[in-house]
């Protein structure tokens, strides 16, 4: 579904992603690890067409980002870092505009989705208030929302568990992992049990490079016995 | 284009879910009748049904007051990460700014309408030219609308609001004072004639002040036209870049 070949974007003379490549099949879960800064988000933000590569290209099936830009979004479902939206609006009004954009044109198709959406990620209780005064963990939620509502074959989330408490990080991981059956995932994260708990695939970026692409079971073999954040760590010692 | 819609309707409500719409219509409205009634106005001593008063100074009333509508439109984007929202929803470029720009047009043209009373007030004190006053309407419309234009432009260049307002304060001056001729007159020992002459035609009182006489000269028009064509042509390149 994904196709990452070479990717390459630099700010300056800092080359933020060094030729990465992967592909992404239905039914993945792809796990991006990496240190703040490696890279991440960049990568994601390319894919989801947000940001230009200066080399390289990034398909979503089968069309190229670069070449069709708007058919390439309608495919994605996008949860871009710290789940933005437009904070004078009520999440049934920012969810509403969402679903208008994503071509549902009548109040009466709109209902559908956004209902749905809002159902997968328990905000009926504040579906009237406006999104400014939500907490930190609802707003993340209507960032998914948004990301899920037209029920997209590719998600790209940008730390989804981010801001969340320990049971809406559950609850997100079953509903990423429920709806991952046909779907095709990249979801980043800086919780390295994440990875275990939902990720069939990990990619661990350092520097703008990947440096491991593997099962989770296999980046476990590494060292055998060893924790987690410990082979990330042996892993990612050029960012340090 | 198809997404031109709901992006004009989330930016032109957007006014009216904030204070912004009815902080700025109060002002706008507050000052420009204000002016009209001043001595400077001289709306009265006038002793004329005319509207010509209160509309002489729109010109100046735009300079500082579009800045304040359209320093927001991209700037506040940038700032909260919606513009990375927008961007990556099915929309090209051309359909988010050209919705953007004609919410906030929408919105001044509004606020310009909003004057009626004053029209009214015209009426029942003479028999103004209503000819006149129609046309005046259209070209504060259209003026509202080349500056817009230009700070739309500007709001795009940063994500900071400050910047953005003083940029359009400062582009929206030389457009204003290049109709004056004090100013076209450093211009000329400054530049060849023919030179500072093309450029006292980009100015905004030159091509509103055939409006206030009742004329709608197609030149006025095609200028307002194609200064917001232009500015919104760079406002995509902006934000491709």
């Amino acid at each position: 579904m994904i196709e990452v070949k070479g990717l390459v974007k630099t700010y300056g003379h800092k080359r933020a992603v060094d030729g990465v490549t992967f592909t992404v099949k239905r039914g993945d879960i792809l796990g991006f690890l990496g240190p703040n800064g490696a890279g991440k988000s960049t990568t994601m933000k390319m894919i989801t067409g947000f940001l230009r590569p200066n080399a390289g290209k990034a398909t979503v099936d089968g069309i190229d980002v670069a070449e069709a830009p708007v058919a390439v979004k309608g495919k994605i479902g996008y949860l871009p870092e710290s789940a933005p939206a437009y904070p004078e609006m009520t999440v049934e009004e920012f969810l509403g505009f969402i679903a208008e954009i994503r071509g549902f044109r009548t109040a009466e198709s709109r209902r559908a989705p956004v209902d749905r959406a809002i159902n997968l990620t328990h905000l009926a209780p504040v579906r009237k208030q406006s999104v400014e005064t939500l907490s930190k963990g609802f707003k993340q939620r209507v960032g998914l929302a948004q990301a899920l509502l037209h029920d997209p074959p590719v998600l790209v989330l940008d730390e989804p568990t981010d801001g969340l408490d320990p049971n809406q990080k559950n609850e997100v991981r079953s509903l990423i992992k429920s709806m991952a059956v046909e779907k095709a995932v990249i979801l980043s994260t800086h919780i390295l049990e994440e990875v275990d708990a939902v990720c069939n695939r990990v990619i661990i970026i350092s520097q703008g490079k990947v440096v491991v692409d593997e099962t989770p079971e296999q980046l476990r073999a590494r060292q055998p016995g060893a924790r987690l954040d410990e082979i990330f760590r042996n892993l990612t010692r050029g960012d340090i | 284009m198809r997404h031109i819609a709901p992006i004009f309707k989330r930016e032109f409500l957007g006014y009216f879910r904030s204070p912004v719409a009815y902080v700025f219509l109060v002002a706008f409205l507050v000052i420009s009748v204000s002016l009209a009634f001043s001595r400077y106005g001289a709306f009265f001593r006038a002793g004329v049904a005319s509207m010509e008063s209160y509309f002489t100074f729109f010109p100046w009333l735009f300079m500082f007051l579009v800045p304040a509508v359209g320093m927001r439109l991209w700037s506040e984007e940038k700032r909260s990460g919606t513009v990375e929202l927008l961007f990556t929803l099915p929309v090209t470029t051309l359909e988010a700014v050209l919705g953007k720009f004609l919410a906030g047009w929408a919105f001044l043209a509004i606020a310009v309408l909003l004057s009626f009373p004053m029209a009214l007030t015209v009426g029942y004190l003479g028999s103004p030219d209503w000819g006149v006053v129609v046309t005046t309407y259209l070209g504060a419309i259209l003026m509202a609308g080349g500056y817009l234009g230009v700070c739309t432009l500007m709001s795009a260049m940063t994500k900071n609001q400050v910047i953005s307002f003083v940029l359009s304060l400062a582009a929206c001056a030389v457009l204003l004072f290049l109709g004056f001729s004090s100013f076209t007159e450093t211009l000329e020992g400054l530049l060849p004639l023919a030179l500072a002459d093309a450029l006292a035609n980009f100015s905004f009182i030159t091509h509103f002040d055939a409006f206030t006489k009742g004329i709608i000269d197609p030149k006025d028009v095609i200028f307002f036209l194609s200064l917001m064509g232009f500015t919104l042509f760079l406002n995509v390149v902006v934000l491709e870049r």
